[in-house]
């Protein structure tokens, strides 16, 4: 079997993450995967998450190392040296650099639960509706039928909402 | 008694304490990482001024702590008490500590990020902290401008913590469980359910008085109730392990032994180093945890755990010491502590 990440060498070390339920196989060739921070997993066991991040992103942090962030002057080799982002503007300025590494790391790449106060009107109700679907689920697993019921009724709502929204929005 | 350790509903024989911390940013401030020393006292001010001048309940509780003002000894206890991070206290230039008077609140400024609310109760109480440090949260939130992104949340500067920013975590003593040898695959286990769990005193394989942590280490596209009610659950499921195994563990006599002895010599020592204290304390709990000292509370060991470490032991007294004169005092502490507390009479001789 060939490495999935260079495919010319024979893959020795075979990964299995499950994270929020999605099994992920990876078959790595051992300079691939020391590369990309699982070679740490054999040699050192103390390791820690922000250097796995960091050793991430040196494999593609190379090409892109001319552009600054233009709040705090960091550049993606910064981050990806360092394992550490500068500044909130960062993530807007590397969000598809970043982006990989934050779907290894947490399995997910979009927010839910508390909002900040400066967040969109759009997903605060996308947040609702997420919460709501949540408890619902907990509801029903609970067996309270009535409290599930208000729940989806408070859903559809929300959902309506949402349309109205977007509609307005497409008129003005 | 041993034989009822598995129906008890109050877990406070596994569950030390609950921890929620939540880790904001200032939108209009670069991370500490790209900060110097003087862009960073002047956020800490900021941050300073928000909780100490606002006009809510809380605000007059708080006091502020500059952390490059404090002796070594007094910045290592804030770590022994678990108030604050070992990292906090590795470089204490531009960094200040805002705590509760009762000290259930600890509010990190310039660790890494500006602003980490820490809040800690005793036993299970994943609600209860919840409930307070988003209430301190939300303080926050009106008067400062948050560093949040609708599709990444709040934003940190390490991308682990991106999300809610919240992790949630269990004091957990699990003395029989780490005597079976199944720390190793529990921890593993728990890798794939995106929780962690490592010692709480000392690092690596071998933590200090069988004392544990577990958190989340999952914060985005999980929202604080989920993840909080999943720790919950599977804590839930660590606590029936842990009793199922010290159950089996009763009726050993090598084990009864070792927790007899260390009973002897916690009340008899002139000498105990941290190490060894910190070993027949968790054997002490574990006799408690098992029935056999009946009038031994947790807290009074919980209590102890904390009070022995080397800086604390300084802090209290108000001075150096050397290694054997922190052994002797240690030996003291714990000999005052446990002095009125005997076996009961219908056990001695079983």
């Amino acid at each position: 079997m060939l490495c999935q990440s260079c495919e010319k060498r024979q893959a020795t070390t075979h990964i299995k993450t499950i994270l929020n339920g999605e099994l992920k196989e990876y078959n790595l060739c051992p300079e691939c995967a020391s590369k990309l921070g699982y070679g740490s997993f054999f040699g050192n066991f103390g390791f820690d998450l922000d250097k796995l991040f960091g050793s991430f992103m040196e494999s593609f942090g190379s090409e892109k190392n001319s552009k600054r962030c233009k709040f705090c002057g960091s550049s993606f080799e910064d981050i990806a040296k360092s394992g550490k982002v500068g500044c909130a503007q960062c993530y807007e300025e590397f969000y598809n650099e970043l982006l990989p590494s934050i779907q290894r790391i947490h399995g997910r790449t979009s927010h839910t639960g508390k909002l900040a106060r400066s967040a969109g009107n759009e997903v605060r109700i996308k947040n609702e509706i997420a919460q709501c679907r949540y408890e619902m689920e907990q509801a029903i697993k609970m067996q309270e039928f009535e409290k599930a019921a208000e729940l989806r009724d408070r859903i559809k709502e929300l959902e309506k909402n949402m349309e109205e929204n977007s509609e307005t929005q497409k008129k003005e | 008694m041993a034989d009822k350790i598995e129906t008890r509903k109050d877990i406070s024989d596994v569950v030390i304490s609950t921890r929620i911390r939540f880790a904001r940013n200032l939108k209009d401030y670069p991370f500490p990482c790209r900060m110097n020393t003087e862009k960073k006292c002047r956020v800490a001010a900021i941050i300073k001024e928000t909780v100490l001048e606002g006009k809510n309940a809380l605000s007059g509780r708080f006091k502020y702590i500059q952390m490059s003002e404090l002796t070594q000894e007094e910045a290592v206890s804030l770590v022994e008490r678990h108030l604050v991070s070992p990292e906090f206290i590795s470089d204490r230039e531009g960094r200040g500590l805002l705590l509760l008077d009762d000290e259930s609140v600890s509010i990190m400024i310039n660790e890494e990020d500006h602003i980490r609310i820490q809040v800690i109760r005793p036993n299970m109480d994943l609600d209860g902290a919840y409930d307070l440090a988003d209430k301190i949260d939300s303080l926050f939130d009106e008067q400062l401008n948050f560093a949040f992104n609708d599709k990444l949340g709040y934003l940190t500067q390490c991308p682990t913590n991106i999300g809610t920013g919240m992790r949630a975590s269990l004091m957990m003593h699990l003395p029989a469980l780490k005597e079976s040898g199944s720390m190793g695959k529990i921890s593993a286990s728990l890798a794939k359910l995106g929780l962690v769990i490592r010692g709480m005193f000392g690092e690596g394989s071998d933590p200090k008085g069988s004392v544990y942590q577990l958190s989340n280490q999952v914060t985005l596209g999980i929202s604080e109730k989920e993840a909080i009610n999943n720790l919950h659950d599977i804590a839930m499921q660590l606590v029936a392990q842990e009793r199922a195994a010290r159950t089996a563990m009763a009726k050993n006599i090598t084990v009864l032994d070792g927790i007899y002895r260390s009973f002897g010599i916690l009340q008899y020592a002139k000498l105990i180093s941290n190490d060894e204290c910190m070993k027949l304390l968790s054997n002490l709990r574990f006799g408690v945890e098992i029935g056999i000292f009946e009038n031994i509370d947790f807290d009074t060991i919980n209590h102890l755990m904390v009070e022995v470490q080397p800086a604390t032991l300084m802090k209290n007294i108000g001075k150096k010491l050397t290694a054997q004169e922190r052994d002797q005092i240690r030996a003291e502490v714990v000999r005052t502590a446990l002095m009125q507390k005997k076996i009961p009479a219908n056990r001695r001789l079983g």
